[in-house]
């Protein structure tokens, strides 16, 4: 059986030669192709430094960065000459402090005398205890590990870990003692460090603390729901105005959140999309018309036109920003003018490559009738293209909500400056999650949008192209 | 039959008007839609913008101009500065075909695991789809702009921020590509008891493989300008030079730059359609 196939396929081989060789040939140059590839990959894997990512990965850092997207800490600072001063503060900021007389914020429940009624107790999430003393610390009671812990200062007021000598390395799991400072951290959500001034202890919890109502704010013992109900009693929280007025000022002016300033910055990057892409489309609707040979019979006009197209495109949108940004300073006009012009460019071409295509006969029918130019283009061409200009204009729509918080980083204001001058202060990371989620949901809020619109207004949510 | 035209006619009369009418009516609240959108977009920008508008216009062209004026001062001794600028757009070039080339690969197999004529299960389909979506709509400066918080100034971040977009985006288009094509050479593989590996390798791969590297170019021009805006960021690249020499107000070289920009998009955006041109014969 397999001789009597091999004889065949040698006979066609025969009969067909070039065929073969043509095959051979171009399944060479596919080879070829393929090597070029993989050679480039290995240069530019070395040329720019893709090696170095696990050098360059510092996983202290992303693990914190991580942690405080999700989580909140507490800080506990005793100095050891002051030790009855005992400051309890949020996040450690000086606006945030527990107990301070002006404020009617009590001591958090995680915070009390020991049943000695001498040291002051930290609890941690896990019943892990700190015990502060006027002159040492006691870490009791966490779990997996077998045995308490003392620190000490030592005569030259360094501190130390009492009996550090006697134990083994396994036991010193979570430590880490130089000279000036011994540090105790089991976990990511515990962290003690002892210096020779003062004692300071993390207490990490999970969860946005203070997302709707701030430190300070005198809603802030109730919870979302329950000021929500509070907005219904007659009984006033404040003096001054309605519980009602008291609870959305209360969560605008939010100073850990902020959310009437990002809010309102998302609303002006969304303002620069949605503006600069109305922008480029009655901009780009004239003149994609003025640029298709079958109504603009000037050839040197056609191409006038498309060379413009190809400027304002190739010029980009990052460069039109520089442009605009020196002219109308930073705010929303930057961007919807830079991304109008971009895309006057980009629609431009489009559109007048739609006009191009569509069928003449319908164009044909109307002439029949004895109508002007005008009137032909009117109802020959614009009902063909009208489903394609709006359902380009609409996919642009949400590159361009992207392309403005791009737009709003380098300068022109908006969620994408916030984003940066969250990220630049490097402890606001919960500010940082918080925007990229409003970010995200934007984009996926305005793609849907424009599919939905897409859908109702021609019946087809895929991007036509003719 | 010839009695009955009339009373038809008639109704047709009456329809037509009520299409219209209705027609009209939904066309004029699109329209105050519009124009309400507009108006509220005008009193938020004019709010939130810095400057006045009529002043904007006003200076519009003086920024251009100054950069024109420091040029033309230089006379002759322009050139030499262009091209002392080329090895910066290099490492912009390389940071956006590198990173297009991965990406290309990761969407490839996104694709695969998303499109239902080549996955059964509906939980792994809706999971990429779902992924995708997600690195998809971040963009990529944000990415970026975390990873160069994390790593410290390099070009490694603006490779991985426009990987992780350039996987998203594309993997969409190719899960399109593939459940679009034709399903018969895959059942022909079928009947002669293919594996699913060789029903990929034979059937699926060459009906795609032309629309993906026609979008894969598409991508590539776009992510030259990407990689541009992250470098002004701090990736390094052209970028980073042109927000330097802004920052320095060295006029002539920021146009330099510029038209270097300029110039590289312009021939890409002409290089990518003709080699789209010749992979798929449609100018899309």
């Amino acid at each position: 059986m397999s001789s009597s196939l091999a004889i065949e396929r040698d006979n066609i081989l025969k009969l067909f030669p070039d065929t073969f060789k043509q095959a051979r040939k171009s399944r060479l140059k596919g080879q070829i192709i393929f090597f070029l590839i993989i050679l480039y990959l290995i240069v530019g894997f070395f040329t720019l430094d893709v090696v170095d990512i696990p050098k360059k990965w510092k996983p202290q850092n992303a693990a914190m960065f991580a942690l405080d997207t999700y989580a909140h800490k507490d800080h506990v600072t005793m100095k050891w000459e002051n030790h009855g001063d005992i400051k309890i503060a949020f996040e450690g900021s000086y606006r945030s402090v527990y107990g301070r007389d002006n404020l009617d914020k009590s001591i958090p429940d995680w915070f009390y005398k020991n049943s000695d009624n001498v040291g002051n107790v930290v609890e941690f999430n896990n019943k892990g205890k700190a015990i502060l003393y006027k002159d040492r610390v006691e870490i009791v009671n966490f779990p997996k590990y077998e045995r308490d812990f003392t620190i000490k200062l030592n005569t030259n007021g360094k501190p130390y870990l009492v009996g550090s000598e006697d134990l083994a390395e396994d036991d010193l799991k979570g430590f880490r003692i130089t000279e000036n400072r011994v540090e105790f951290r089991p976990t990511l959500y515990e962290r003690i460090q002892v210096y020779p001034r003062k004692v300071e202890i993390h207490r990490y919890s999970i969860g946005w603390k203070y997302f709707w109502f701030d430190f300070s704010s005198p809603l802030e013992p109730y919870s979302f729901f329950e000021a929500l109900g509070l907005t219904f009693s007659k009984e006033r929280v404040v003096p001054e105005m309605s519980n009602l007025k008291l609870f959305f000022t209360e969560i605008k002016d939010n100073e850990a959140f902020m959310h009437g300033r990002v809010w309102w910055a998302m609303l002006e990057t969304i303002v620069m999309a949605v503006l600069g892409t109305m922008f480029a489309t009655v901009m780009a609707l004239p003149l994609s018309f003025l640029a298709a040979y079958n109504v603009t019979p000037i050839k040197a006009l056609r191409f006038t036109l498309r060379r413009l197209f190809d400027t304002l495109r190739g010029i980009d949108f990052l460069i039109w920003s520089l442009i605009f940004l020196r002219a109308f300073g930073p705010g929303p006009f930057t961007g919807i003018f830079a991304i109008g012009f971009t895309d006057t460019g980009t629609l431009g071409k489009l559109y007048s490559e739609a006009i191009e295509n569509t069928e003449k006969k319908q164009q044909e029918g109307v002439q029949s009738t004895g109508a002007s130019k005008f009137l032909q283009h009117r109802f020959g061409i614009i009902p063909q293209i009208l489903p394609i200009f709006v359902s380009q204009s609409l996919y642009y729509l949400e590159s361009n909500t992207r392309g403005a918080v791009i737009i709003g980083a380098m300068g022109a204001g908006g969620i994408g400056l916030q984003f940066l001058g969250a990220l630049g202060t490097g402890n606001d990371f919960e500010n940082v999650a918080y925007m990229a989620i409003l970010v995200l949901a934007a984009v996926i809020f305005m793609d849907r949008l424009s599919a939905w619109l897409r859908r109702i207004l021609i019946g087809s949510d895929q991007l036509i192209v003719r | 039959m010839s009695k009955a035209l009339p009373a038809n006619l008639e109704q047709i009369e009456v329809n037509l008007k009520k299409l219209t009418n209705q027609r009209t009516r939904s066309s004029l609240l699109g329209i105050a839609i519009l124009i309400l959108v507009f108006f509220g977009g005008t009193l938020v920008s004019l709010e939130a913008n810095a400057g006045s508008f009529g002043r904007g216009i006003a200076n519009f062209f003086n920024y251009p101009r100054d950069l024109f004026v420091d040029t033309f001062e230089m006379g002759w001794k322009y050139w030499p500065r262009v091209i002392k600028y080329i090895p910066e757009l290099i490492i912009t070039l390389n940071i956006a075909l590198f990173s297009t080339s991965i990406g290309f690969v990761l969407a490839v197999i996104f694709a695969i695991f998303s499109s239902r004529n080549l996955i059964r299960n509906k939980r792994v389909i809706q999971f990429t789809k779902f992924f995708m979506d997600v690195t998809r709509s971040f963009p990529t400066l944000i990415i970026a702009m975390v990873f160069l918080y994390l790593m410290g100034k390099s070009s490694l971040p603006a490779v991985i921020a426009i990987t992780i977009h350039t996987a998203g985006a594309l993997g969409k288009l190719f899960t399109e590509a593939i459940e679009n094509c034709d399903g018969k050479p895959i059942e022909g593989l079928s009947s002669v008891g293919a594996t699913w590996t060789q029903k990929i390798r034979f059937s699926v791969l060459p009906q795609v493989l032309p629309l993906f590297l026609s979008y894969g170019i598409l991508r590539l021009e776009i992510n030259v300008r990407e990689s541009t805006i992250l470098g002004f960021v701090g990736a390094g690249g052209i970028g980073e030079l042109l927000a330097a020499l802004i920052q320095w107000n060295y006029g002539a070289d920021v146009l330099a730059c510029m038209f270097l920009l300029v110039g590289t998009i312009i021939a890409l955006d002409y290089l990518s359609a003709y080699w789209r041109h010749k992979l798929i014969g449609v100018n899309q």
